[in-house]
Parts: C-alpha cells; structure tokens; sequence
C-alpha cells in the first residue's frame, strides 16, 4: 500500500486486514503510518510498514517491497486552490507526487510483479476533463490515467492487472475545504469498491461508486465551447 | 447543518474541525470548542451554537486488543457498532451499550451511558481503564479512574477537554445470540414485581409501556447473552426524508400493534443481538419521523417507586416510552446520571409551548422526588433543576477547560 496514510487506503486496507491478509504499508509519516498499522494489526491483518516518502529514490523502495499481489497506489495531494494556480514550483510538485513518482514506481515494479498480480491505482474522475476547480490536480490525473491505460495494454498476457481506480467525491482530508453534497462518498464506501474490484479481476477503469462512469461521459461529451463557460 | 439526533434546537457553528489523527493533533487557539462525535444526544448537549465544533469521527482508528484480558484501546471516534462488528466473532461484547451502536466512544465517556443491565454492569464508565485528554493549553494527560480529572470527564459533557483514546474492559461473551423473553405486563405492580425477579437473574432487562392504555399495559423484556445458532439480520430500512407521522392517532395505533406483535412472537426466543440491543438502527434517521421541527426525549431516575406512579400518569403519549430500574452500582463521574431508583423515557415530537409545558410538569415531577434529568436527552431543563440533579456539580467545575463549552453549558449554568 503505498500512501498508506490517504482515507482511501485505510478503508481498503480495513477490510484486507479484517481478511488476515499480510500488508505492507509505505507512507512519509512515521507517526501516522504506526497509528494505521496498530488499527490493522487490531482488525487482524499482519502489517509491516516502511517510512518512505514516494517521492524520492523509488528504485530504492521497490527493492524493499518484494512481488505483492496486489499494489494499492494511493498517494495523491489535490492541492490548494490558489496556489496551484499561480505558483509553478507548486504545480510541479503536484505533479511529481499524483504522476512522476506514480511512473516510475510502476516502471520499476511492473517487470517484478509474479503473473495474477494486479496493480489498483487511485485515479481521478478529475482526470476526464480539465476543469479550473481542479486545475493541475486534474492535469496529474489524466496523465495518471493515460499512464496506466498503456501499461494495461503493455502488461496483456503478462497476467499482471492493471485497475484505474476514480473515485468522484470523497469525504476524506484531502477534500475537507470543499463543501458537502449529495455526490460525496465515504472512505468507506470507496475503500468497498476498490476491495470489490480487485476480488473480481477486473483489469479495466472502475468508476467509484459507477454511477461516476454515466456522469463524467456526460460531462466529455459537452462540447468545447459549452463547456469552458461552465462553473462547476 | 449540523445536528443532534433531536433535531431541537438547531445551531450554526463558527468552524466545524474536522480531527484526523492523534499524531500532531493540535486544537483551535480560539474557542469555544466542543468535541463532537455521531451526534447521538438529543437536545443541545453536542452543540456549541455560535463556537466550534471539533468532529472526532476521523478518529476512528484502533490502538490495540489483548484478547487475554479483553481490554481494548481505541481512539475516540471509533463507534460501539464497530467495535462489535469485529469483536463479537471473537467472543467480546461492549461491558455497556445503549439503545444505538452508533454512539462514538468518546461520547459513551462523556456521557457517562448506561444500558439494560445497568443493574450488573454500571455505567460505561466504570468500564474504563483509562484515557487520554487533550486540554486547550496543549497538554495531553493520561488519566485513570483514581485521578479527579478522569471523574470529571466521564459524565463531563465534553467539557473538560477533548478524548483522544481510550481503553475499555471488554465482557466476554459465548456466542452472537441472547435469549429473550419479552412478557407482557398490566400496571406498575406487575411492573415492579417483574423487575424484581428479572434483575436478580437477567443480564439485560427493560420495559416498553402503552401510556395510552387503561391499564398502563407494557412489556417487559429480559435477556442473556447465549449460546445457540444465529443470523445476522439483512437488508435495513431507512426513512429517506422529513415525514411528520408521530401524532396521537398513530402512537395510538403504532403501540396497540406493538403490543400485540410481542405478545404474538411469544414469550420466548433466540434473537441476534443486535435486533436485541438495538431494534431502532434497523430503520436510518428513524428521527426524521418526528417532522422537521424535531422531537423532544425526556429522560429522568426518580429514587422511588411512588414518583414513578406519578410521573407515569401524568405521561403524554409517546410511541416510545421506556422503563428500567437502575441497580446500586455507584457511577465513577461527577456529573454521572445513573443511580439507584428508576429511570423513565419518552420521545415528543416538538409541538412548540405544548410539548414544553408537557415537559415543565413532568420535571417538576421529578424534582419534587429528588431525581435528576439526563442532560443527552434534555433541550430544555433550567438552570435550577440541573444544579439539582448534579449535587456535585461544584467540585466539576474547577475542571472545566477554560476553552470549552456548549448549548448546554450555557444554557445550564450560571
């Protein structure tokens, strides 16, 4: 699990640990990371965490993680707002973080993982369309996607999975200035999905929760000139 | 908006801080500030009109469970229902739950709960071991039963600072099952005869009465936990939007069908615990039956059998008017509500000054006797009765966090 800290992941994680798996749990914050394995060793999971932050010497990480059966990548910042948008060093750490550690942690893993793997990485409905709300965090997230869309066709035949997780809205930390509406999820019901979608084998985009899909094929097909008008 | 389960009064909050983990946890420089977890009180007790709320539900992780002794430490925000989700497959149960298993632990702490076998058990806190508080000056201190600050948290209403952990002594527990028995009974005779009996040899005891009825007929329900082959029950109902349909024809109604439905499934059965500790989670924001004004609950422990006569004559209907003796255990808070005597229930949809007068007579009631009022469930008590009610209240007060405080409080105190 790799930002094993994010809501997202926790909630997965619940449920993985609740089923005894063994997790290994990578995250920057050595505090955070021992107060979510001490909540999985208490729901029966066995749990061994390494402090590492994503961003940084990833050949030297995925020389630690051995071949997992299931990679859970789920770091991501969103961001704030007003800096994202004028601030280029801070755009660019965004993108370091959602997409060019992303990358390469999967270039380095991908060769590694035994056949009936599967790869779950956390994507974005903000990645299937650019959006001013969302700004460069969409921007990661596409790249996230159009990334994991060619490792998926690259792993064919390998019998190595490859989930693009989107979630719409979730109440988690990372959204807690956004105000609440009926579109929001819980971590939970996320975490459900992704556990979900992971038992069943799917090796495709999972919309979280589906309805998602109906929205966001909506939202692409609105043309151009519509759309850049729009406020949402 | 951010509500209690009364939905009465409503309050807007300056901030709403939402905490997410012990590690670095920092509280607002400017009060005033009330933690609040699922928001299971009734009246005003979780809200801070005009201040901030601190929102422990992200603190929802466990620390650790030694199965050898059953202790268990938890953060603050972890609800009763998840701790028996994934403890009751190991054989514990929570030593101390009330009517709903969406309560948080920090909130069962606060208020100091009490359950159907108030009579063995107590109250919740004296079911903890120990606790973390968080004050407003930045110091966290690790407190046990011994320590003045921990008896002035349990039962504290949030006011002495914020929980950030605790340990709890868990039950051990044969199977997911209880054996119940549900009799029906006519009069407070028959009441208190059953009570009687029923607490000398049952775990769990409490009684459902129809205040409509002539005969002041009810039922009383007493159980164990046993052993025996048991289903989880599926699917669960939810009440999607405001449907004011608590009135006087269908309290009438709902209780004559209530009583016979009991008398019908007969006297004895096996039943999974959570229908048997919990029968009102089976159907979501089941308070929105009460209309958008909200409802008003009352609950209060007169010391004597006579006091509970006249409370009960004096009752307005109420679909869900609930009766128990409370045993002799001493509860480890200053502010505690539990005591000897017996405690008195009921739910009123709020129709505005008749629902209050209503209210008035029954606590003068409960005053003349020397009872008290349980603050989760008031929105409306004054000032008087509360000193009243909490002899102790004094000594409780030098152990306020200067930062926090409440509707309540301050409605409350003077």
């Amino acid at each position: 699990m790799l930002g094993a800290t994010s809501a997202i992941a926790q909630a997965a994680a619940r449920i993985w640990a609740e089923r005894g798996e063994e997790l290994l749990l990578v995250g920057r914050d050595p505090q955070k990371l021992e107060a979510v394995a001490a909540d999985l060793r208490t729901r029966g999971g066995t749990v061994e965490t390494v402090v590492h932050d994503l961003d940084r010497d990833q050949a030297g990480l995925v020389g630690r993680v051995g071949a997992p059966d299931v990679v859970l990548l789920a770091q991501g910042v969103f961001g704030d707002a007003s800096r994202r948008d004028r601030d280029p060093e801070y755009a660019e750490s965004i993108l370091r973080t959602n997409l060019i550690s992303p990358v390469r942690l999967l270039t380095l893993l991908a060769p590694a993982l035994p056949p009936g793997s599967c790869i779950a990485a956390l994507s974005s409905v903000a990645g299937d369309r650019g959006r001013a709300r969302v700004g460069v965090y969409g921007a990661s997230k596409a790249g996230l996607d159009s990334f994991l869309s060619a490792l998926r066709q690259r792993l064919q035949g390998s019998g190595v999975r490859v989930l693009a997780l989107k979630p719409g809205f979730v109440d988690t930390p990372m959204t807690a200035s956004l105000p609440k509406t009926p579109l929001f999820a819980s971590a939970a019901q996320v975490g459900r999905g992704i556990v979900r979608a992971v038992d069943m084998g799917r090796d495709a985009v999972v919309y979280l929760p589906w309805w998602w899909r109906l929205i966001m094929l909506a939202v692409k097909a609105l043309p151009e000139g519509v759309f850049k008008r729009l406020k949402f | 908006m951010t509500e209690s389960w009364g939905r009465y009064p409503q309050a807007r909050h300056a901030a709403e801080v939402r905490l997410n983990w012990r590690a670095g946890l920092t509280l607002p420089v400017v009060g005033p500030m009330l933690p609040y977890g699922q928001g299971r009180s009734y009246g005003d007790s979780c809200l801070n009109d005009g201040g901030k709320l601190l929102r422990t539900a992200g603190l929802d992780r466990f620390i650790s469970f030694d199965a050898e002794s059953g202790s268990l430490r938890c953060e603050a925000g972890v609800t009763l229902g998840e701790i028996l989700r994934l403890l009751v497959p190991r054989g514990f149960f929570v030593p101390v739950v009330p009517g709903t298993k969406h309560v948080s632990v920090g909130g069962a702490i606060a208020n100091d709960i009490h359950g159907k076998n108030h009579h063995r058990a107590g109250s919740f806190g004296a079911h903890v071991r120990k606790l973390e508080l968080l004050r407003s000056d930045g110091e966290a201190q690790e407190l046990g039963p011994d320590d003045q600050l921990f008896q002035a948290t349990v039962g504290g209403l949030g006011l002495t600072g914020l929980i950030t952990w605790a340990e709890i002594a868990l039950r051990r527990i044969p199977v997911a099952a209880v054996r119940m028995e549900a009799i029906p009974f006519a009069g407070m005779d028959e009441f208190l005869s059953l009570s009687e009996e029923s607490d000398a040899e049952f775990e769990y005891t409490v009684a459902w009465v129809d205040v409509l009825s002539r005969l002041q007929r009810g039922v009383f329900f007493r159980g164990d936990h046993a052993a025996g082959a048991i289903h989880a029950p599926r699917g669960q109902a939810a009440v999607p939007l405001d449907v004011p349909a608590v009135n006087a024809l269908t309290v009438r109604v709902f209780n004559a069908a209530y009583y016979a439905a009991q008398k019908l499934a007969g006297r004895s059965r096996l039943q999974h615990w959570d229908p048997f500790f919990f029968p009102l989670d089976g159907v979501a924001h089941w308070n929105r039956l009460y209309g958008r004004r909200g409802l008003l609950q009352f609950q209060c422990v007169v010391p004597t059998p006579e006091a509970l006569r006249a409370l009960l004559s004096e009752a307005p209907p109420s679909p869900l008017t609930v009766l128990k003796r409370f045993g002799p255990a001493r509860s480890p808070g200053m502010l505690s509500f539990p005591r000897p005597g017996f405690t008195f229930a009921l739910d009123l949809p709020n129709r505005g000054e008749e629902t209050f007068a209503q209210l008035a007579r029954l606590e003068a009631l409960a005053m003349e006797a020397g009872g008290a009022i349980y603050p989760a469930k008031d929105a409306r008590m004054s000032a008087e009765t509360f000193a009243r009610s909490f002899p102790r209240l004094g000594e409780f007060s030098a152990h306020l966090d200067p930062a926090f405080s409440s509707s309540f409080w301050r409605r409350v105190h003077r």
